[in-house]
């Protein structure tokens, strides 16, 4: 099970990132659990301060931008 | 054109930057001859009319305000992306108030701020030991002296009034970073956020190619022109119209050096256009073609950008009323001075 979360307060860029995030699970085809954080003191210790950013299996893979579901996708399969 | 090329990976990277620049060039060098030519050839307009001035005013300044937002917010997004806040907390670290102030003020200049990003960043800020003085210069400086505003002064109204924007917006981050740092009001940041101290740094394994970047900036700049674009086509209508029709005299009694409220009035018009710098600068154009002074036309570009509502709501989330409201007076003290002083020193 994979887990994939993403950091952002709720915001418009924070909902497409997760929406790309989930196209990413469904390229891929891995069992993975999307979550959105939004507490920032959870993003901040996360190392995080520019939004939306994304973490894989616990990894902070991507800050401040919106990557596209193919990118996803390549991280899912590289880090697998 | 720039987006298409992108997504096909068999045309070289170096090819579609040129051909994209080249492109942007020859729209540059044509679009004032032709919006002349279109307004007094085609349309058949007369010269030194109302309407004719209105028109030709119009067309000059629309697309021209488009290249330039497309083009400099493009590359201006490139270069920022480069300095993300969790690059540059490090550098302001563990600095002095003076030194950090200076610093965060100018490194304001080049990081991407959004109002949603400003709690973490508060946060993070504040949790690695940045001043709490240093972390409002950079809070001030950010939104402030942002590309938008620059590009649109620069393109309007030339080098000299962008410049005297950039220095002004540095001078209030840096006086109002050093004032709320001299007040020491850490007891009016919400005690979360000192608990939070002391977490040892994440490396972060993000990795962007040129691809990316490139990717990155022409999508922001295209978002940004597609959500601006209503804005700036009613600004700079509204331009056009005070451009053809209204009286210098009016313009010059309201906003003039006469009125000695014009500073604090285009201050508190300002604060419900918050973050639409693209939208009033053709207005203030217009404006300043007809006598309102440099001063008063400074201070109301700053307040357009540096007081926001939505950012203050967001911030109260980190801080106590009392030093929300010693920021909100800083920077609104700020700016009128900048433009009283202003409206003194060029007569």
């Amino acid at each position: 099970m994979r887990t994939i979360e993403v950091l952002g307060s709720g915001c418009p860029n924070c909902h497409r990132l997760e929406a790309n995030a989930r196209e990413a699970v469904a390229m891929v085809g891995v069992e993975a659990d999307v979550s959105h954080v939004t507490d920032p003191r959870e993003i901040v210790g996360r190392g995080v301060m520019s939004t939306p950013g994304l973490v894989i299996d616990g990894v902070v893979v991507s800050t401040g931008r919106i990557p596209s579901a193919a990118d996803i996708a390549r991280w899912l399969s590289e880090r697998g | 054109m720039t987006a298409l090329a992108l997504r096909r990976p068999n045309v070289p990277l170096p090819t579609v930057a040129t051909a994209a620049a080249a492109a942007w060039l020859v729209a540059w060098l044509i679009e004032a001859p032709a919006a002349e030519w279109l307004t007094f050839s085609i349309l058949g307009l007369q010269h030194e009319t109302h309407l004719g001035e209105a028109v030709a005013f119009f067309l000059e300044d629309l697309p021209k305000v488009l290249l330039l937002l497309t083009g400099i917010v493009t590359v201006v997004t490139l270069i920022r992306g480069f300095f993300p806040p969790e690059r540059i907390r490090p550098l302001l670290a563990g600095r002095g108030l003076v030194p950090g102030s200076f610093a965060a003020a100018g490194l304001g200049i080049v990081t991407p701020f959004c109002s949603c990003s400003a709690v973490p960043l508060f946060i993070g800020f504040v949790e690695a030991g940045v001043p709490l003085g240093v972390t409002f210069a950079f809070l001030i400086s950010s939104p402030m002296v942002n590309e938008v505003a620059l590009v649109m002064l620069w393109g309007l109204f030339g080098p000299g009034i962008a410049l005297a924007y950039m220095a002004a917006g540095l001078t209030v981050a840096i006086v109002g970073g050093l004032f709320i740092g001299r007040l020491h009001l850490e007891r009016y940041v919400e005690s979360y956020v000192y608990e939070l101290q002391g977490r040892p740094t994440i490396a972060l394994e993000v990795h962007l190619t040129w691809a990316d970047r490139l990717g990155d900036a022409w999508a922001y700049t295209r978002g940004l022109v597609r959500k601006l674009l209503p804005y700036l086509i009613l600004g700079i209508g509204l331009g056009a119209l005070i451009h053809g029709y209204a009286p210098t005299d009016l313009v010059a009694a309201i906003g003039g050096r006469s009125n000695p409220l014009a500073v604090p009035l285009v201050v508190v018009l300002a604060v419900p256009m918050y973050s639409n710098a693209a939208g009033t600068i053709p207005i203030v154009q217009a404006l300043l073609g007809k006598g309102m002074p440099l001063g008063t036309t400074l201070a109301f570009m700053m307040a357009v950008t540096a007081i926001s509502l939505p950012e203050f709501v967001i911030l109260r989330r980190v801080i106590k009323l009392p030093l929300l409201a010693v920021f909100i007076g800083t920077v609104s003290t700020g700016i009128l001075v900048i433009g009283y002083l202003f409206n003194f020193l060029v007569s």
